[in-house]
């Protein structure tokens, strides 16, 4: 697969102060998930990546044009929802839209539809000739991502898109963009330092830390390895004869407090087996889940290392 | 596809040639001009002088009219020289002040205060076609106000006393078109540089109609303290008259410049100086537009 990204010793500075350091990376996922504490680089990348700020060392290649060289090309095929508040507070919604979208070369009848494509794919359909200033947060938020997606673009930039959305905004957010994902048309990159965001939009994320690519992984593969990897929570008190029958199986296990099992399953054995020996072993088994917070494992062991750097 | 198919597709249609998208700026900011009626009012008083200097140069190559309204001492009166073009462009100069004053801030302010900037420079658009869209409604209109009527009068004018005025009034022409220009170039990269600096409409044209009157009463006060006529330099009305004589009469000028726009007599200063005044000035307000005229604001 083609990279959507390719830093290549990317590094900006801001007065002489480094804020992404030499970053080498080939991103060649269709969702990318870019995390990482305040302050780590997460927005500068993006930035970057939009020709905001001029490297001042190394480059970066989106969709395989240069971004020093080719910064034109890289904003035609981009769509950018900002982390901040972004509209002209006077302007109906639908005819901010219909602005970017021409400024993003559509003829002007074109733009017009798809405007109010866009408003109603968002949700605003009812309120699109509304002043944006007269909007609330969330549907600012939808705004900017429908003038983000009204000029069709093969990449999507979404910075923050959750921020200050409450839980049934938030849930249509993250709807509308694995909809958006899920069509194959277009590669996103989600920045966000909520890990939920990320692990629910995307099957990549690059972890950022003082500058640096602290981790880079696929998380669907790392969903699929935790797959394998259980916790059990039984009615007895010792499990002493049960874990010895789990490990006959070629189960790795580590016993817990108040009957908690954790276990890794080898290659082959189904979950259903374990069932079996609970009942030859005549243990109740209570609960018994897979393990889920595999990316906030990967982003806290990415936040140990010292200097971000892996 | 209707509307209300509530579906994400890409786009695959034809592209605007990138080279006339800063047009869309224009066009969307006149649209919203359209709607203030205050705006289309003044612009279309702003044409009332033009209007007065016709029925002039008409009624001074008609003498039956002058009959009728028993002036005909008035064609001695009023001579269609460069002096009349002058006071012309001075006034129609001066309306243009109030217009860059009252829609020049409207054009950036808004897209600063609301961060808008980001999305605009986010497209396949850059800073200088942005600054080129936002400055290009200042220079229609106030083209429509100077130099495009001033011209009208002059081929008036021509027409009236044939072709051989206008071969010898050759200068008057250029110094109308040139003059208008150097003064719209001026005051569209002020209007600009003002609101993206403050950021605020009121503000910002308040500071424009500062920077024109005050920055003259200081450079008076500094003439006076100092017994020097460089005070001058900081008054853009004299920077501007002086140009202007000199492109309407060359080296030997008559008059002093037109109406709002004229040198002190015994106090002028050198061309070259006043030309390097006004680049100077221009230089700033670029540099302020480059300064504030980002796609993300870097915080060091």
């Amino acid at each position: 697969m083609d990279p959507v990204i390719e830093l290549d010793g990317l590094e900006v500075r801001f007065g002489g102060r480094p804020i992404l350091k030499k970053l080498k990376a080939s991103l060649t996922g269709r969702s990318i998930g870019l995390l990482g504490p305040n302050g780590a680089g997460k927005s500068t990348l993006l930035n970057t990546l939009l020709g905001f700020h001029r490297p001042s060392a190394g480059t970066a290649r989106v969709l395989g044009h240069d971004v020093r060289t080719h910064a034109r090309e890289v904003r035609g095929l981009i769509g950018y929802m900002p982390e901040n508040d972004a509209f002209i507070a006077s302007m109906s919604g639908v005819r901010f839209v219909r602005l970017m979208a021409e400024l993003a070369g559509l003829p002007p009848e074109q733009a017009l539809e798809r405007a109010h494509e866009a408003f109603f794919y968002v949700g605003l359909g009812e309120v699109r000739y509304r002043a944006l200033g007269t909007y609330s947060l969330g549907m600012k938020q939808s705004a900017k991502l429908a003038q983000a997606i009204a000029h069709g673009p093969r990449l999507l930039f979404l910075d923050e898109p959750t921020n200050g959305l409450d839980p049934p905004q938030r849930a249509r957010m993250i709807q509308l963009i694995q909809e958006i994902r899920d069509r194959g048309d277009l590669s996103l990159i989600l920045s966000s330092h909520l890990l939920r965001d990320v692990e629910e939009c995307c099957d990549q994320v690059l972890i950022l830390k003082d500058g640096n690519i602290a981790a880079y992984c696929n998380l669907e593969e790392e969903r699929r390895a935790n797959r394998r990897f259980l916790e059990l929570e039984t009615r007895a008190d010792s499990n002493g004869c049960f874990l010895e029958a789990l490990e006959r199986l070629g189960c790795q296990t580590a016993q817990g407090a108040q009957g908690r099992i954790k276990l890794v399953l080898p290659e082959g054995l189904e979950v259903r087996r374990l069932y079996a020996v609970a009942a030859e072993q005549e243990v109740q088994i209570r609960r018994l889940s897979h393990k889920r917070d595999s990316l906030e494992d990967i982003f806290l062991k990415a936040m140990e290392t010292p200097d971000g750097r892996l | 596809m209707a509307v209300y198919k509530k579906t994400y597709r890409p786009y695959a249609g034809a592209l605007t040639a990138s080279w006339r998208r800063f047009l869309v700026i224009p066009r969307y900011a006149f649209e919203d001009l359209h709607r203030s009626r205050f705006l289309t009012i003044f612009f279309l008083a702003s044409l009332i002088y033009p209007l007065i200097a016709a029925l002039i140069i008409y009624i001074e190559h008609n003498v039956d009219a002058l009959k009728l309204l028993n002036v005909d001492s008035a064609a001695r009166l009023i001579g269609i020289d460069s002096g009349f073009f002058l006071s012309f462009l001075g006034w129609q100069s001066m309306l243009a002040l109030f217009l860059a004053a009252f829609i020049g801030p409207g054009q950036v302010s808004p897209d600063l205060a609301n961060n808008a900037l980001s999305l605009y420079l986010a497209r396949p658009f850059s800073r200088a076609e942005y600054v080129l869209g936002k400055s290009s409604v200042l220079l229609v209109l106030m083209s429509l106000m100077t130099w495009v009527p001033g011209l009208l009068l002059f081929a008036l004018e021509g027409y009236l006393e044939g072709p051989d005025w206008m071969t010898q009034h050759a200068r008057i022409a250029a110094g109308l078109f040139l003059g208008a220009w150097v003064w719209i170039l001026v005051l569209a990269l002020l209007a600009l540089a003002l609101s993206a600096w403050v950021k605020w409409k009121p503000a910002a044209g308040g500071l424009l109609f500062g920077l024109f009157f005050v920055a003259a009463g200081f450079g008076g006060a500094i003439n006076t303290v100092e017994a020097t006529k460089w005070g001058h330099l900081l008054n853009i009305s004299t920077l501007i008259g002086t140009v202007w004589v000199r492109l309407f009469e060359g080296d030997q000028p008559i008059s002093e410049g037109g109406a709002f726009f004229r040198s002190i007599r015994g106090e002028e200063i050198p061309v070259w100086a006043c030309w390097a005044a006004l680049l100077a000035l221009c230089l700033a307000c670029l540099y302020l537009l480059a300064r504030k005229i980002r796609g993300a604001e870097v915080v060091r």
